[in-house]
């Protein structure tokens, strides 16, 4: 099956530099009820974004108005915790296509991987020159460039290479399926299992 | 040079390997649950596949499910619906359910080993990063997102790029009052919550092997919560008592077989790893977290660290999680009043848990200011304990022992903690919500926990244990 494409990104970026963002703030347990892949965005952060009554907070960055983009910018150990795959779900369904990070969880970088969702690990220096960036200036525009593996602080030029397996690279850039590829082996499996 | 154990049983499942692409990984168990399945089979039927392997496949309800009434209709009527899922979708792709009112229910990750399902050598996986748990019987386990459930559903293997190795080491001899889960989090605490990120996590060592199987599960239950893709412990004597005899362990002439394939599974004395970490279990004391990850761990009779202790960059991140918990530097936990006490989740409800607790508790009761529960693992585990006449135990001291689930670990069911009260917590997680919106949760070990209920504060559990050897 065909899955999104993701080649390259140009856009102002939304920052939450905080660190150890566990998968439980980016969709807390009480909204994985849904059987469907749809609608996790309006939960996104829910606690962090909405008080007890549903109002937004208002020194939560989602609710302000300056900071907008397709690029979420967060502190290192991004995505600890659960395997919910519902926490790609609701950042990509929110509308962000990247997220940055100095450091990622495992089995989060898997998850966003095959929803879409770029995982772009960068070195704790250019994490901070990309705060430094949109705190200087919220419409500070960030560049990603996945075939050719490099992120950009458009404004000052500051770039850095990223690291990304280059199976994933290959989906991710043509929107290829990992299904797809695995049932292409299926006489390799029943011979695995043959001589098991 | 030698293998390791965890590149011994990798290179036993892999189906296919090249160059520029991920293994293609074969897995042995496939478990499911309620929670992160239904958009999988969603995604089988919209490309018109069966379950490849169904019989490899098992299923349980376990996160929705309620803790008392099980009998009666799920109330809520998401969880119901969720539920009602599973069954359906279990039925129409045929596979075995172990659904509420079955005897065989129950937290996934407690069902596995308990059944025999889980074994030396094998790899199992499930939408559910616990699923290191299986990894104490020296097996490869590990949680998946659902995506990869539809994957294995479809393929019976998973596309996945072998990580790295590293060894923990634990030896000497643990004081009394000091377990398995103060193990785990003292380890964590020292290596933080992403100390293991990219590793596969070898644990040895004389204390671990002096370890029960219910307490090298729980290390290796909390693998996840520095960051490793899995934990395993080499099978031994231990393991193969544990798993004989279980209802699906091979039997006759296959179990003799398994054993003598099993005695293999063990790492070269030349066998390299990428990273090797010692600890010493003298240096171990009962542990607590004060803050919102795993890894924010310090012995019961320590402060919590000062702010101005961590890098610049990192104090805004501390004194928010210092902010979310309601407390200040420097503070000492012990004493402390408390709100809650949970026992249960895939890292501490087995019967093992129940009986440490009990014997415990036994002639005591707990304190007015605090509510217990108990919740085991399984209904094998609950039944066996009224059998044991630890439920009767258990109550007198003030803590009903429910029915199965996973419970007030994340709260998907009735049971949460209320914003703002503190529970001192046998699970796996103390992040902001965890346990229910602006609930403050302790992680510590089931003897920990028992005593502060008793006390109604923060306790040491090591003040109660001067007249009698209490070893957990």
């Amino acid at each position: 099956m065909a899955t999104k494409i993701f080649k390259h990104i140009q856009t102002s970026v939304v920052p939450l530099p905080i660190e150890n963002i566990d998968t439980d703030q980016i969709i807390p347990a009480r909204f994985l009820k849904a059987t469907t892949r749809d609608g996790f965005g309006n939960n996104l952060f829910r606690d962090w974004r909405f008080d007890e009554n549903d109002n937004a907070k208002q020194d939560f960055v989602l609710n302000n108005p300056n900071y907008s983009g397709k690029i979420l910018v967060a502190g290192k150990n991004f995505g600890c915790g659960s395997s919910r795959e519902h926490a790609a779900w609701a950042i990509a369904d929110y509308g962000f296509d990247a997220v940055v990070s100095s450091f990622f969880a495992d089995i989060f970088k898997g998850n966003a991987l095959n929803n879409g969702l770029l995982p772009v690990q960068v070195s704790d220096d250019f994490l901070k020159k990309i705060f430094d960036a949109v705190y200087a200036d919220e419409h500070a525009v960030v560049e990603i460039d996945l075939v050719d593996q490099f992120i950009k602080i458009v404004a000052t030029g500051e770039q850095e290479t990223f690291e990304v397996n280059p199976y994933k690279k290959a989906c991710m850039t043509n929107g290829y399926d990992d299904i797809d590829y695995i049932l292409s082996k299926k006489e390799l499996i029943q011979e695995f299992e043959d001589h098991k | 040079m030698g293998q390791t154990l965890f590149d011994k049983i990798w290179d036993a499942h892999v189906v296919s390997s090249n160059e520029g692409f991920p293994d293609i990984l074969y897995i042995d168990t496939h478990f499911i649950h309620e929670v992160t399945s239904p958009q999988a089979f969603d995604g089988l039927r919209t490309r018109g596949l069966p379950v490849f392997r169904p019989k490899q496949t098992v299923a349980t309800a376990d996160h929705n499910v309620p803790t008392i009434d099980q009998h009666l209709p799920i109330k809520e009527e998401l969880s119901r619906y969720q539920v009602d899922m599973l069954t359906k979708n279990c039925a129409e792709f045929g596979i075995e359910l172990y659904g509420l009112g079955h005897p065989f229910q129950g937290i996934v990750h407690v069902i596995g080993p308990e059944l025999g399902i889980t074994r030396p050598g094998g790899t199992y996986v499930c939408g559910d990063s616990h699923t290191s748990t299986h990894g104490a019987f020296g097996a490869i386990a590990f949680g998946i997102g659902t995506s990869q459930v539809e994957q294995v559903m479809a393929t019976q293997c998973l596309l996945q790029s072998r990580p790295k190795r590293m060894k923990i080491e634990v030896n000497g001899k643990l004081h009394n009052g000091v377990g398995a889960k103060d193990i785990i989090l003292y380890i964590i605490a020292k290596i933080s919550a992403a100390g293991g990120t990219g590793y596969a996590v070898e644990y040895a060592g004389d204390t671990i092997r002096a370890l029960s199987m219910e307490g090298r599960m729980t290390i290796c239950n909390m693998s996840i919560e520095m960051g490793a893709r899995c934990g395993l412990i080499a099978p031994d004597e231990t393991t193969i008592e544990y798993v004989k005899g279980r209802e699906f362990a091979p039997k006759g002439e296959e179990w003799d077989k398994a054993v003598a394939y099993w005695k293999t599974l063990y790492s070269d004395a030349d066998a390299a790893f990428d990273e090797v970490l010692s600890f010493n279990a003298q240096d171990i004391e009962p542990m607590i977290t004060y803050g919102t990850n795993p890894g924010m761990g310090i012995g019961i009779t320590q402060h919590v660290p000062e702010t101005a202790s961590f890098e610049a960059k990192e104090q805004g991140s501390y004194k928010k999680a210092l902010d979310y918990m309601g407390l200040h530097d420097d503070e000492l936990l012990l004493g402390k009043p408390i709100d809650y006490v949970f026992i249960g989740s895939c890292t501490n409800s087995r019967i093992e848990d129940l009986r440490q607790v009990a014997e415990f508790v036994k002639g005591k009761h707990k304190a007015e200011n605090v509510v217990a529960w108990v919740v085991p693992g399984s209904k094998q585990v609950q039944e066996q304990a009224i059998r044991e006449g630890l439920d009767k135990i258990l109550g007198e001291a003030g803590f009903p022992l429910r029915e199965p689930g996973c419970s007030a670990c994340l709260g998907m069911n009735e049971d949460k903690i209320p914003a703002g009260k503190y529970c001192v917590s046998t699970s796996n997680r103390n992040f902001e919500g965890r346990q229910g919106p602006n609930s403050r949760t302790f992680l510590a070990s089931p003897l920990t926990a028992a005593a502060s209920a008793i006390t109604g504060k923060v306790t040491d559990i090591r003040t109660f244990l001067k007249e009698k050897e209490l070893v957990s």
